[in-house]
């Protein structure tokens, strides 16, 4: 039994959870994500863990509501239960041991950056975050994430708050004025991932980056997921869902996420909800 | 003396026609006159070789015997005795290549529909239930854990509960059944009908935890060192599907069987947008491979609306896997067979998504190491066919979850776990397995009569361990 024993409204449109899954909680690392369901006629769908705590046995998600099913996840409150709560799932990302990491979190994937800043801190590696959004008041979990990063590097596309332009933008004046990074993990929208993944293949800096496609099982048996990296088929669920930036394919990542935009657009329409 | 007729008793089904729009169930299954009439047809040898090919060795003469003679409790109660799970092992069983083939009428006449009857007396069964409440057994103490649901876990789960045992089952998606949720679709076997078998179970006091995704959520070893169990049951099946590795194979429209047939199956996508789950409607349908899941993808693709749906084969008609009965009702509901092709490459327009495949045509040389004759491409028979959904076919892999996860738990080259094939011992001491993720992709009655064998090697291991401890 998942219940809702946390929400926050962290923008109008994205909220943090934290829940109560004591089993889950047990064996979740870095990097890994959970599959939910929450009617009965519902989809399953895949979200990055952001927080969690085997001794309290809670684990944090952030979901921002994009379609039907975001929706449904961003209107349950507190004492809520989660029909379905699966996980966790996919591989922990590997990290490094030392060096001075720099962690990318576009939108609402700040929330799946904060579980690697706290474990590469955990570690000893220095931890540079450089966070994004469209304006000041999107930009969530500074309380989070700034803490828990020994250098963190606000951006806004408006520039109402800290650099102004897109993280791949600051990245690069960072990288570029010998910050010294020794390794980067990016989490967002594709083409922010992408945007990064071509500041940093240039400049020799490794790369890995989140990728969450279509899934339906999330236990590598449909193969919904599979996304092309360095020229071979790979299940994000199983094999990822960090992958390294500089060898993913993109373009067919992007075209195989719109594989449903039709039924998105009926089905939010059905529910009454504008895209 | 009875008249015996040489054929089969023909079992009702619903018309063609009408299949392709329906998911109801195709096959109607028996009257009791026809089913009474059908085991007359049964000679009641000294020497029934067909309980021989049956994998749960279900004492068929019995049963039979007891529908010549109308008494359908009794023949329930015979199948009982080895099959818990009757109503779909008489759905889906490849009886042809089992206990049918082995029927002694078999050659003068058409052998004795021992399928067929399985599936009336279950469902006499079910709509007769006996009013007596499950027998309550004796406790005896040994916490056993089964991982996945399907076929040999719920065998598994059955046989040691009904020892007395407490058992759990743990499943990774959120309903239980494996291959009999996600994979058969409803028309071949009724979901309803698993629902009723596992709420049997549930009444024996299986316990079952939807969710749980072995080797993730929780390890093997946490199951054995920290949560308790005595001992554990692999049963994961062979859950990953195989792709074919040629260009276009990640455009959209192109899906392997099992996301094609989970998307319809387990989340009902035939219903959407009543349920949230889409999948792409084929107005002309390709599905690689023969067997019988090849035949599950083209008939859901028929009733999800194809105007065409083919099966493309780089073999003959002679080394399809599938079943007869469902080869038959494909091509009865419009399912077209483009036997000798080799699909090359999948084509696509300038949004990703599949509009068709490269196709070579074959001709069979010499059997290779599966024993069927291998396909050799005819130079100059290059040819494209129009698809804008292609479902893939060709089988599946051991899922690695598990094996992954579990130190000290040897697989072969394949990735299937190593077990002994008598009690599904593997590598691990407490550790069993059976089904697919030993055998690789085979069948439901088969993957039954491995969680049989290893539930009675797991009873033996239990009993021995208490011994020990009583010492």
């Amino acid at each position: 039994m998942t219940t809702v024993i946390e929400k926050r409204d962290l923008t109008d449109i994205t909220k943090l959870f934290v829940v109560s899954s004591p089993l889950v909680a047990r064996n979740a690392r870095p990097g890994q994500f959970v599959i939910l369901r929450v009617t009965e006629t519902g989809e399953r769908v895949p979200i990055s863990i952001t927080d969690f705590d085997p001794v309290a046995g809670t684990i944090t998600i952030v979901v921002q509501e994009v379609g039907r099913t975001s929706r449904l996840i961003c209107a349950l409150e507190e004492g809520d239960e989660i029909l379905d709560f699966a996980g966790p799932l996919g591989l922990p990302v590997a990290l490094p041991e030392s060096g001075h990491a720099v962690l990318v979190g576009g939108g609402f994937g700040a929330g799946a950056v904060y579980p690697i800043a706290c474990e590469l801190r955990a570690r000893g590696v220095v931890v540079s975050s450089i966070v994004g959004a469209r304006t000041a008041e999107l930009l969530i979990l500074r309380e989070l994430l700034e803490p828990a990063s020994d250098h963190y590097h606000p951006c806004t596309d408006d520039g109402s708050l800290g650099y102004h332009g897109f993280v791949s933008g600051r990245l690069v004046e960072l990288i570029d004025a010998g910050a010294g990074y020794t390794s980067c993990f990016a989490v967002g929208p594709m083409p922010m991932m992408r945007a990064v993944a071509e500041v940093t293949r240039p400049r020799g800096l490794a790369t890995m980056v989140s990728l969450d496609p279509l899934m339906v099982d999330g236990t590598g048996m449909c193969g919904g997921c599979r996304v092309t990296v360095d020229g071979r088929t790979q299940f994000a669920c199983v094999h990822g869902p960090f992958f390294d930036a500089h060898k993913v394919d993109y373009d067919q990542a992007v075209a195989r996420s719109k594989t449903y935009v039709d039924e998105e657009r009926l089905a939010c329409e059905l529910a009454g909800v504008g895209r | 003396m009875p008249i015996v007729y040489p054929h089969k008793i023909e079992m009702p089904c619903r018309d063609p026609g009408e299949r392709r729009s329906t998911w109801d169930e195709v096959a109607l299954g028996y009257t009791e006159e026809q089913a009474v009439a059908e085991a007359r047809r049964c000679i009641q040898c000294q020497d029934p070789r067909c309980e021989l090919g049956c994998p749960v060795n279900v004492p068929i003469r019995e049963f039979v015997r007891c529908v010549a003679l109308r008494d359908f409790e009794g023949a329930a109660r015979a199948i009982r005795r080895k099959n818990l799970l009757p109503a779909i092992c008489g759905r889906v069983c490849p009886v042809e290549h089992q206990c049918e083939l082995h029927c002694v009428v078999l050659g003068k006449q058409e052998p004795v529909a021992i399928g067929r009857l399985e599936r009336f007396v279950a469902d006499w069964q079910r709509a007769h239930p006996s009013n007596g409440a499950v027998e309550s057994v004796a406790r005896r103490p040994g916490k056993v854990a089964i991982v996945g649901s399907g076929p040999a876990g719920l065998t598994a789960a059955s046989d040691l509960a009904q020892l007395g045992y407490s058992v759990t089952v743990f499943e990774a998606l959120h309903a239980i059944g494996g291959v009999l949720r996600y994979g058969i679709p409803e028309y071949r076997l009724p979901k309803a009908i698993v629902d009723e078998d596992v709420e049997q179970l549930e009444r024996m006091g299986v316990e079952f935890q939807t969710n749980v995704i072995v080797g993730k959520t929780i390890t093997i070893d946490q199951l054995l060192d920290e949560d308790g169990y005595d001992t554990v049951f692999l049963g994961t099946g062979a859950g990953c599907p195989m792709f074919m590795d040629v260009p276009g194979e990640n455009l959209k429209g192109v899906y392997s069987a099992n996301e094609f047939l989970t998307r319809v199956n387990l989340m009902h996508a035939y219903s959407f947008p009543a349920f949230d789950t889409p999948v792409r409607r084929p107005r002309k349908a390709a599905v690689i491979g023969a067997g019988d899941t090849a035949m599950d993808g083209v008939r859901a693709a028929i009733r999800l609306g194809a105007e065409e749906a083919h099966i493309v084969y780089r073999r003959s008609e002679q080394e399809k896997g599938a079943r007869d009965e469902d080869y038959r009702r494909a091509a009865e509901e419009g399912a077209i067979f483009d036997w000798l092709t080799l699909p090359t490459r999948f084509l696509g327009d300038e949004n990703g998504w599949v509009t068709g495949l490269e196709c070579i045509r074959t001709e069979l040389g010499e059997p290779d190491e599966s024993g069927r004759r291998r396909p050799i491409p005819v130079p100059g028979s290059e040819f494209t066919m129009e698809a804008d959904v292609v479902v893939i076919a060709l089988g599946t892999n051991p899922n690695p979850l598990v094996p992954q996860a579990t130190a000290g738990l040897e697989t072969d080259a394949h990735g299937c776990v190593r077990a002994d094939p008598e009690t599904g011992a593997t590598s691990r001491e407490g550790v069993f397995a059976g089904g697919d993720i030993v055998t690789g992709a085979a069948t439901v009655i088969l993957a039954m009569g491995a969680g049989r064998k290893a539930a009675a090697a797991i009873h033996g291991y239990l009993t021995e361990k208490e011994n020990e401890q009583a010492r």
